[in-house]
């Protein structure tokens, strides 16, 4: 095989990897919940795994990253290790946060993972910042900053929208319409529901990406930064993706018909249907897909492990990192 | 070996849950995304899938079955090729048991180490003053010039310092304070934002996050309640949520408390709103020389600052000493007129108004100590506590509403950490419990005088 098609392989199986890895993940993060061991609000990524994994396979190094609280897929596919995100999911000292923040919380100022935030919305103009501190220092970095369908009714968004225009930021504005904000769908609760014309009485161009296919994503997200690192200012990517699980572990998701769900579940998977992609480009056979599925449950299988077995902060951590 | 399948907990506060359906029979295959079972919570029916593939092996307890405890068994799942009698394995899924240790260690600690912990909060210790050294100038100052130079200072200073907000650039300021900054450090660094708090304040809060240090204007911190949840949400609790990892090092400053005859949406004072959250410090000066040295100390700060001004005072003038880089520590107190008989505590403009009270009552043979507290988070208790025990007397003087003010907090550590050196009860003077009105006379009676302090002193003398 030649060197450039190996390597395009190779990028493809870690689509492939990282997507599974995020669903492989968020199943046990379920799990734990169930039995107390994960507690509060918790929010899983099943079904969206497309959207992140294919920016991230479009984005540089230095590019930021702020979403909301359905955050563990974001960290996840910047690399960061499953053991110290499961750890904060269970409060543990060896959480990215050291258990203060949760699975709503949770940032890395190394891979600039700027959080997990728990007020819908509230991300949009801090993304906006980050792009910002970008255009101030003189960066080429973009700003990743994802939302929700739901978020996108904010306000601030659109406060956000306006100064990124107006001030020609460099941002990607990452709708990830998974078509319920919590149990109200978009339906009853948008005016417009094309989201990439959210922009348009701004002057921002908006693209409508298929979220549940990791390649579109990555070539649009490509586009994109092209569009932002260029210096002609934010641009809006509305992915149309869905969410298999409730909006958070407590929902029971009865807003919506259970053919609806399975038309995605059987149809639209992402992973699935990226498997069967790889497997007709003869780059995987099936035997390749289940080894890699083994890998990836041992590795979440030993981030449970650890999550669990590891002590809860020290009291002492209840003053801590209030102030610098 | 055959793992247990558990009863979830599908809410916050479930414990416990009814069985209410089984979606599959034994002997059915399931893999990740299968859904097993119905379970009906505290909050709702649920659907509960697999999250591990194999063979149902038994079903252990029956659909319809009421009050199931969360993290009992309730089926078995087997493994490739396994019998269905096989033993279920007791460590295979991690165990109830097992999620109850952390509890059982944290109820388990001794009482005493509870209250240990809450005491060894660090106890704030407040620097003193810089020297200023003998025969240095002092120049006359208005508080408007004084905060302009502090700004104009650290930009001057620091690349990564700007300001940004509504009219602080080509307006100069709405009022004024901002003056020559633009023409001095260009549109890049003093920015002129549209008419969207919410929208400016998480934007600078966003790049502060990376490193850059915003100063963010407020026209007046009344329309700072737009930008309510960044200020608190975002910029002052992300350092804990982070185990310490962000920083959040930005300045929130604009006029704050009542200015005159704008009645009640532009006349509030909100110190106590922004001291009492863990995460942010909050100044509130009176004089032209600790606006310009605490204006300095809160933008090299690296915690998010509210720097909370006042209209009235920006045209007042004051002596500022000509130093190079007179900069003050924030969380301590200045003892502005000492006395023994009684401490009047206050902040802001009332600090004026207490010194005026303070040279009324002197006439009367009453000596009273001022102190202004400058800081408001971290309150700087000792030096209040330390001239209490001295006057066995105390009256707290604010402009803000009476019901949890900073004069509650300072009256309430003084009553718990002081008492047995009162000779009267801590009393408190503060702006009247209502709106601000709009009316000359109304408005007048909303707001605290110098004789409602002399006769709030008087009474804690016993003095008539």
């Amino acid at each position: 095989m030649p060197e450039a098609a190996k390597s395009n392989s190779e990028s493809l199986k870690k689509l492939y990897h990282d997507m599974l890895l995020i669903r492989r993940f968020e199943e046990r993060a379920g799990q734990l919940y169930g039995m107390g061991l994960i507690g509060g609000f918790c929010h899983l990524y099943i079904g969206q795994e497309a959207v992140v994994v294919g920016l991230m396979g479009a984005a540089k190094q230095g590019d930021q990253q702020v979403t909301s609280y359905r955050d563990h897929g974001h960290m996840l596919a910047q690399g960061l290790d499953p053991k110290a995100v499961m750890a904060e999911l269970t409060g543990r000292s060896t959480g990215l946060s050291r258990g203060k923040g949760g699975s709503m919380h949770m940032f890395s100022n190394e891979k600039k993972f700027y959080g997990g935030h728990g007020i819908v919305g509230a991300q949009v103009p801090i993304g906006t910042g980050l792009a910002f501190a970008n255009q101030y220092r003189g960066s080429k970095a973009v700003s990743l900053t994802y939302f929700g369908d739901g978020a996108a009714n904010q306000g601030q968004v659109y406060e956000s929208f306006n100064m990124a225009e107006l001030w020609k930021l460099p941002v990607i504005y990452v709708i990830e319409n998974n078509h319920y904000a919590m149990g109200t769908s978009v339906k009853r609760s948008s005016a417009v529901s094309d989201f990439s014309k959210r922009g348009s009485s701004f002057g921002i161009p908006g693209i409508n990406v298929d979220g549940m296919d990791v390649e579109a994503v990555q070539s649009a997200g490509a586009e994109a930064m092209d569009y932002c690192r260029s210096g002609k200012g934010p641009i809006i990517l509305s992915m149309n993706t869905y969410r298999y699980r409730g909006h958070s572990m407590s929902d029971p998701a009865k807003y919506r018909s259970k053919e609806e769900l399975t038309e995605y579940r059987e149809k639209r998977d992402p992973i699935e249907n990226f498997g069967k992609k790889l497997i007709e480009r003869g780059m995987v056979n099936e035997q390749d897909l289940k080894q890699m599925d083994a890998e990836v449950k041992k590795v979440v299988v030993e981030a449970a492990e650890f999550a669990t077995e590891s002590p809860e902060p020290g009291v002492e951590e209840l003053y801590t990192d209030i102030y610098a | 070996m055959s793992t247990e399948i558990l009863m979830p907990a599908l809410s916050p506060t479930m414990e416990e849950g009814k069985l209410s359906k089984w979606l599959v029979k034994e002997g059915d295959t399931v893999k990740s995304g299968t859904i097993l079972a119905e379970i009906e919570t505290d909050k709702a029916t649920m659907e509960f899938e697999a999250v591990d593939e194999g063979k149902i092996g038994q079903i252990l307890v029956a659909e319809g079955t009421e009050g199931v405890k969360v993290n009992s068994p309730i089926a078995t799942l087997l493994a490739d090729g396994e019998a269905p009698g096989a033993a279920p394995a007791k460590k295979a899924a991690q165990k109830a048991d097992k999620a109850d240790a952390p509890k059982e260690a944290k109820s388990g600690a001794p009482k005493e180490e509870k209250s240990d912990s809450a005491s060894s909060a660090p106890k704030f210790q407040a620097p003193s003053d810089p020297e200023v050294p003998e025969g240095t100038e002092m120049v006359m100052t208005t508080v408007r010039d004084a905060l302009r130079d502090a700004m104009a200072e650290e930009l001057r200073r620091d690349e990564l310092v700007f300001l940004m907000g509504e009219e602080v650039a080509e307006y100069q300021g709405a009022y004024k304070i901002s003056q020559g900054l633009l023409d001095e450090f260009g549109a890049r660094r003093v920015i002129d934002t549209p008419i969207t708090e919410h929208g400016f304040t998480g934007l600078a809060v966003g790049a502060a996050f990376d490193g850059l240090k915003p100063i963010v204007e407020f026209m007046t911190w009344n329309f700072a309640m737009q930008a309510m949840d960044q200020i608190i949400n975002s910029a002052a609790k992300t350092r804990y949520m982070s185990g310490g990892q962000m920083s959040c090092p930005i300045t929130f400053r604009g006029p704050n408390g009542a200015a005159s005859r704008v009645a009640a949406q532009h006349s509030q004072d909100y110190a106590a709103w922004y001291a009492s959250v863990p995460g942010m410090k909050v100044i509130a000066p009176y004089s032209a020389a600790d606006a310009k040295g605490l204006l300095k100390a809160a933008i090299r700060d690296p915690n998010p600052v509210c720097f909370l001004e006042n209209e009235m005072l920006y045209g007042k003038s004051f002596p500022v000493p000509k130093l190079e880089d007179y900069v003050l520590p924030i969380g301590k107190a200045r003892i502005c007129r000492t006395g023994s008989d009684v401490t009047i505590v206050s902040y802001s403009i009332t600090v004026g108004q207490a010194l005026e009270a303070a040279e009324k009552l002197a006439e009367e043979g009453i000596e009273a100590e001022v102190i202004d507290l400058r800081t408001l988070r971290p309150l700087d208790m000792d030096t209040v506590l330390e001239s209490v025990k001295k006057t066995n007397r105390i009256v707290t003087f604010e402009q803000a509403w009476p019901v949890c003010s900073i004069g509650s907090e300072v009256c309430s550590r003084v009553a718990l950490e002081a008492f047995d050196y009162l000779d009267a009860p801590p009393t408190k003077v503060s702006g009247k419990d209502v709106p601000m009105p709009y009316a000359l006379n109304l408005e007048k009676l909303a707001l605290p005088t110098v004789d409602d302090l002399i006769e709030a002193v008087k009474e804690v003398c016993y003095r008539s």
